[in-house]
């Protein structure tokens, strides 16, 4: 028997459903309500301190930094610098763009998490000056700092697919989940059109570094699922477009991906990456060891390069050479998420040039070592924490089911629940933590709760 | 991962259900206490009928558990994956039913409903 409940495309009349749901759930599956674990709260002693320290970004990383900060720190002068004032819950946006959560859903206010003593600047930072130790704001407000944690998070580059105009999402096949909530409903609405009439659907993602690399997939499994469920999958085409020889950076993950792909009849092509985009003939052409090679579609779902902002690009943060240098991702110990160069300089979340996930989970990871490390600074002490490279990724397979994908730097997969939640299998269980824990455990951790 | 954090859990049922959180819990205390007052004024004696219509309540609030997991969830019968979906299943149904007994067996203790002479030893 099933209950499903999809949302209108608007989502109007969910909005006001959302808590009453929680609350069913909280009652239902209070058990599984914080799942996925979490470390320690701090209880040590704040640490006396008139240090001045600048955070760049109020996203995910920066509101959690500045929440564990002001919990350790007593005294110091601590700056959040950001222009946005709503703040997005964006591992939300997929269930967006499924049809089953309203834009709301992942829309908050970024003044509700403020932590009380921190000092929330609403410019964005222009200049970073790590030789000077200061930062300048877009209002030319110059700041200087004893310690700067990098956490702007990142910028995405639409403008690279020649021919993308991000305002025409939701109409002609085109979906984009990264855009923001009201982009991600559009897609929602291209993509229930699609499900009524089938066709062919292209899914794929950039070659450059990006957040959450398992959203692609997430969606392709979902448009699978709708259209499976509109008795229409029978006259659809779905073909994955990987930029490299494999669907996922982890090999047994990507291995497990490819089986269900074919199980589901997906089809993948290897080795193309978007390039160009002609919206109104619906061509995509995509680059390939052989050349461009244009595919027709009658639904899309764009994922655009992502980079560092132009602020820290243009900056010496970023590496100067390797892998993660062409994006301008900030130079930093993967294991401490210090500055090689710049010692006082910290760099968490999407922003940080370390090798694996730009997910809320590596925050949820990153932000209590790096906070370890400068409150250390601080006192004159040394921390040993250190960032494994942990990340998780509920990999959904359809609506209702998930794989819980947990790894690390070396792509071992590091279970939560080993030998009870089995990663690589799709599983209830770990839909329903996607579906009713994992934002309210997100929401604890800016809080510097979880 | 690593550790699982009783400060966590809490925070983690705040930020899902805000306020409403303590009026749960109140509630949840209030059917504990009732259930309790019930049990010392019967000189710690279960009253059958009582017991069997109340067990009656909790399975209904089992199966009610279990329903509104999956209308919240958007998911159903159909999605359960492997073992420990069953496992889930099987406690959200539990959870709900014992919470649900405890209650009516307050309630109608309280209230004088399905009271007769019939008694087994308990508690």
């Amino acid at each position: 028997m099933s209950l499903r409940r999809p949302v209108s495309p608007d989502g109007s009349a969910a909005a006001f459903l959302d808590r009453r749901r929680l609350l069913r759930a909280a009652l239902a599956a209070g058990t599984v309500a914080a799942a996925g674990g979490a470390p320690s709260r701090s209880r040590a002693a704040a640490v006396r301190t008139r240090a001045r320290i600048v955070i760049a970004g109020a996203g995910a990383a920066g509101l959690a930094t500045a929440a564990r900060l002001a919990a350790r720190l007593d005294g110091a002068e601590i700056t959040l610098l950001d222009r946005r004032r709503e703040h997005l819950y964006q591992p939300g946006l997929t269930l967006v763009a499924a049809g089953l959560k309203p834009p709301g859903y992942v829309l908050g206010e970024t003044a509700a998490f403020v932590p009380r003593g921190v000092r929330w600047i609403e410019e964005r930072v222009a200049e970073f000056d790590p030789v000077a130790r200061r930062v300048v704001t877009d209002a030319g407000r110059s700041l200087p700092y004893d310690h700067l944690v990098v956490a702007t998070g990142l910028q995405l580059d639409y403008a690279a697919i020649a021919g993308m105009d991000t305002a025409r999402i939701g109409r002609d096949g085109l979906g984009s989940v990264y855009a923001g909530p009201e982009e991600a409903a559009a897609t929602w609405r291209a993509l229930s059109a699609f499900a009524d009439r089938g066709g062919t659907a292209l899914f794929g993602r950039p070659s450059t570094e990006m957040k959450c690399a398992g959203a692609p997939l997430k969606h392709t499994f979902i448009t699978d699922d709708i259209l499976r469920r509109r008795g229409n999958r029978g006259r659809a085409e779905l073909i994955y477009n990987a930029h490299s020889g494999a669907l996922f950076g982890v090999p047994i993950v990507s291995e497990r991906v490819r089986m269900l792909f074919e199980e589901r009849g997906v089809r993948v092509n290897y080795r193309h990456e978007l390039e160009a985009i002609d919206l109104g003939r619906r061509i995509a052409t995509f680059r390939t060891p052989s050349g461009p090679v244009e595919i027709g579609y009658d639904f899309i779902t764009v994922v655009p390069p992502m980079r560092a902002p132009e602020a820290v690009r243009n900056s010496p943060l970023p590496w100067q050479d390797g892998p993660l240098a062409a994006d301008g991702w900030v130079e930093a110990d993967r294991a401490t998420l210090r500055h090689p160069r710049f010692p006082e300089v910290f760099a968490v979340g999407d922003v940080a040039g370390v090798p694996k996930g730009k997910t809320a989970a590596s925050v949820k990871w990153q932000v209590p070592v790096a906070v370890d490390h400068l409150v250390a600074d601080i006192a004159g002490t040394r921390s040993e924490a250190a960032y494994n490279g942990y990340t998780s990724c509920p990999l959904i397979t359809r609506i209702g089911r998930a794989m819980l994908v947990e790894f690390d730097y070396h792509d071992n997969l590091v279970p939560s629940f080993p030998g009870v939640v089995a990663p690589l299998e799709e599983l209830w269980i770990t839909w329903v933590m996607k579906a009713i824990a994992l934002k309210p455990t997100y929401l604890a951790m800016l809080r510097g709760r979880a | 991962m690593k550790e699982l954090d009783p400060w966590v859990f809490l925070a983690v049922l705040q930020e899902m259900l805000g306020p409403l959180l303590w009026g749960l819990l109140a509630l949840a205390g209030l059917a504990a206490i009732g259930f309790l007052a019930v049990l010392v004024r019967d000189r710690g004696r279960l009253r059958a009928r009582r017991l069997v219509w109340a067990e009656a309540a909790g399975l209904l609030g089992g199966i009610a558990a279990v329903l509104l997991t999956h209308a919240v969830t958007d998911s159903g019968f159909a999605d359960i994956g492997g073992p420990i979906d069953w496992v889930v299943l099987a406690a959200i149904f539990l959870a709900g039913g014992f919470g649900t007994t405890i209650a009516a067996y307050a309630v109608f203790g309280l209230t004088g409903r399905n009271d007769r002479r019939h008694r087994i030893a308990g508690a």
